[in-house]
């Protein structure tokens, strides 16, 4: 039991980074107060998400996918277009959320969920 | 070439939705009419597609299939035109110009949030047609951070607080559900749904792997749907919205993902999925009862009228989960109707909410209080639209119900159609709350001791009221006609679509032969 833990832990440390990265930053995002610390705990979860889909396209001895005769084998380039995909649309979310904090923080002077809460009057 | 309306109907209001930005650089009040000529093209358009999936169209029904860019379906993306995706294509567009007229005097009328709204609707037809799980997520999270944009989009803190939640809720959603489709993209090696479905049939139903990429993608969209109890961020962002975004995202952002769900479970994981997982299948059965008993319950405690309205929604989608989870071809049919006519009646509800709103600022349960006096033809369609979403005869609500409880009671799972009774009863509770206050409660009035007591909160709205003299329904300066015309279209919508069962079910036929095949 313990050997195979082992062996899970040195031969597929990205996924076991994947997991802990995601807990950690979803952790973060329903802990943490503070809204742009809640922004860089979801931030991180999807950080661990993209590692994920990177890990997965990986193969031993491969190059990069430009098919050229007697090259291969490639890496799988599909992950990378998506991971891509996913980090413009992570950032487009980061600039919206950052933004709603702005207009958060005018309103009513803080960055603090439970004060904000406070003020709202949320149930 | 008649499959070119699939990429034509989600570029054209995406590639709109820069117009109304540009155009306001040179003119005023140039972003409504772009909208509106928008929402009409893809109106037609989408018409157009249903007529043509049809079995009356001009060749028989037919299954559109586009490849984007000319690349072929299991390497590049392909567009899917079928029953299904056809109608809810049609709604989606429907709705968008309803809403947007009813949103012409009322709405935030910035160029931002016409070009915000058209962004919505693209995304929402990108969901409704495609046929790839990748550009599923990409649409989702662009109609996901559009909704943010547009609830926060008046200048209310509340709003904007309810727009952060909304934000990392749904993101956490959309997150999820791109972890579901990593797992099932590593067990198969392909993101095109009808390859999959043969793919995963050949990797097991039963392995951990195909299991868990399930979980996922359901525990997302869970989130996406709101249901109970991953529903929190709801009532708060349709509660604080301005009233014509609001109607918007009620009737058609939950009701988009909820399809998107069936397409995943029934296109790419199949019945023989559920067959194969009793664990899962019962264990989605027993999370959507809850969340039919509770939303319900919650919806009856609520007093302000948007959260009424709001945890109800909790309590159909529900309904539409579980009708997912009973793998009946019955109660699949019912919840397209029912999601369908859900997403009506909510636009509806909301809209009449939000005329009552501007006219007299009753925003409470309380403040309805002989309101039928005062707006008959407002009250009159709200009034039309409850019992439709209690299920009275003849109406929408009346056929999806039927439908689910139907296949439910084929299927022998009683408990699920118990719920479903239960929650019509719970339902008939806060509509029939709702009635009575509108109908029978006199208007409360100061120079009334009898009464004045136990609703002052009310008399200030009834006095402004009051003030105004002409504010009927339609009234002459405060409430433009036209927003009436809107809540008195959905609401009649809704019963006449009572005689719609045999051509949705033609329209469906096709889909669900494949499906259950």
């Amino acid at each position: 039991m313990t050997e195979s833990l082992f062996a899970v832990v040195t031969t597929r440390h990205a996924y076991v980074l994947f997991v802990l990265l995601s807990a950690i930053g979803l952790y973060m995002m329903i802990a943490n107060e503070h809204l742009v610390k809640k922004i860089i705990g979801l931030n991180m979860f999807q950080t661990g998400v993209f590692l994920f889909f990177i890990a997965s396209a990986y193969r031993v001895g491969g190059s990069a996918p430009i098919v050229e005769a007697g090259n291969g084998p490639y890496v799988s380039p599909l992950p990378h277009v998506i991971v891509l995909t996913a980090i413009v649309v992570g950032v487009s979310l980061t600039a919206v959320g950052l933004a709603l904090s702005i207009r958060l923080y005018s309103e009513y002077g803080t960055l603090r969920a439970d004060a904000l809460r406070e003020v709202i009057g949320d149930e | 070439m008649s499959d070119a309306v699939l990429p034509l109907l989600i570029a054209l209001p995406l590639l709109a939705a820069t117009l109304p930005l540009l155009a306001g650089l040179w003119f005023e009040n140039a972003g409504w009419p772009v909208a509106m000529t928008t929402s009409l093209l893809v109106s037609a358009l989408a018409g157009w597609l249903t007529w043509t999936v049809s079995p009356w169209g001009t060749t028989g029904s037919q299954r559109l299939v586009h490849d984007l860019a000319g690349y072929p379906a299991p390497y590049g993306i392909e567009l899917v035109g079928d029953g299904l995706s056809a109608i809810f294509a049609l709604l989606i567009a429907v709705v968008a110009v309803a809403v947007l007229v009813y949103g012409r005097t009322t709405g935030p009328q910035t160029d931002a949030f016409y070009s915000g709204y058209l962004l919505l609707t693209g995304g929402l037809l990108g969901m409704a047609l495609t046929g790839d799980l990748f550009n599923l997520f990409v649409f989702l999270e662009i109609v996901g951070l559009v909704s943010y944009a547009l609830i926060a989009s008046n200048d209310d803190g509340q709003a904007a607080y309810g727009a952060l939640k909304y934000l990392f809720l749904g993101t956490t959603g959309a997150s999820l559900y791109l972890i579901g489709v990593g797992y099932a993209f590593v067990a198969t090696g392909t993101l095109n749904m009808r390859d999959m479905a043969i793919e995963l049939a050949a990797v097991g139903y039963t392995d951990p792997l195909v299991q868990a990429a399930f979980g996922f993608v359901l525990v997302g969209f869970m989130l996406k749907i709101a249901i109970f109890p991953l529903h929190t961020w709801q009532p708060d962002a349709y509660t604080h919205a301005p009233d014509t975004v609001t109607a918007y995202i009620a009737a058609l952002v939950s009701t988009t993902a909820a399809y998107a769900l069936i397409r995943i479970a029934y296109g790419v994981f199949t019945v023989q999925f559920f067959a194969a997982n009793p664990l899962i299948t019962d264990a989605v059965l027993l999370v959507a009862s809850v969340s039919i008993v509770v939303g319900s319950l919650l919806a009856l405690l609520q007093t302000d009228i948007k959260r009424v309205f709001a945890y109800s929604s909790v309590a159909q989608f529900g309904m539409i989960l579980a009708a997912i989870a009973l793998q009946s071809e019955t109660a699949l049919f019912g919840a397209v109707i029912h999601l369908v006519g859900h997403g009506l009646m909510k636009a509806a509800l909301f809209t009449g909410a939000g005329v009552l709103n501007s006219a007299y600022g009753a925003r409470t349960v309380a403040d309805y209080a002989g309101l039928a006096k005062r707006a008959p033809i407002t009250s009159g369609m709200m009034a039309i639209t409850g019992l439709a979403l209690v299920g009275i005869p003849p109406s929408v609500g009346t056929l999806g119900k039927w439908f689910i409880a139907l296949g439910a009671v084929e299927k022998g799972s009683w408990g699920v159609a118990i719920v479903i009774f239960v929650s019509t009863l719970l339902t008939l509770t806060y509509i029939g709350r709702l009635l009575e206050t509108l109908y029978f409660t006199p208007a409360a009035n100061p120079d009334d001791p009898d009464i004045a007591g136990d609703a002052t909160d009310a008399t200030d709205a009834a006095d402004a009221a009051d003030d105004g003299s002409v504010v009927a329904d339609g009234g002459i300066d405060r409430v433009a006609t036209e927003r009436v015309v809107v809540v008195a279209v959905l609401a009649l919508s809704t019963v006449v679509l009572f005689a719609a069962a045999d051509p949705l079910s033609a329209l469906l036929d096709p889909v669900f032969g494949r499906f259950f095949a």
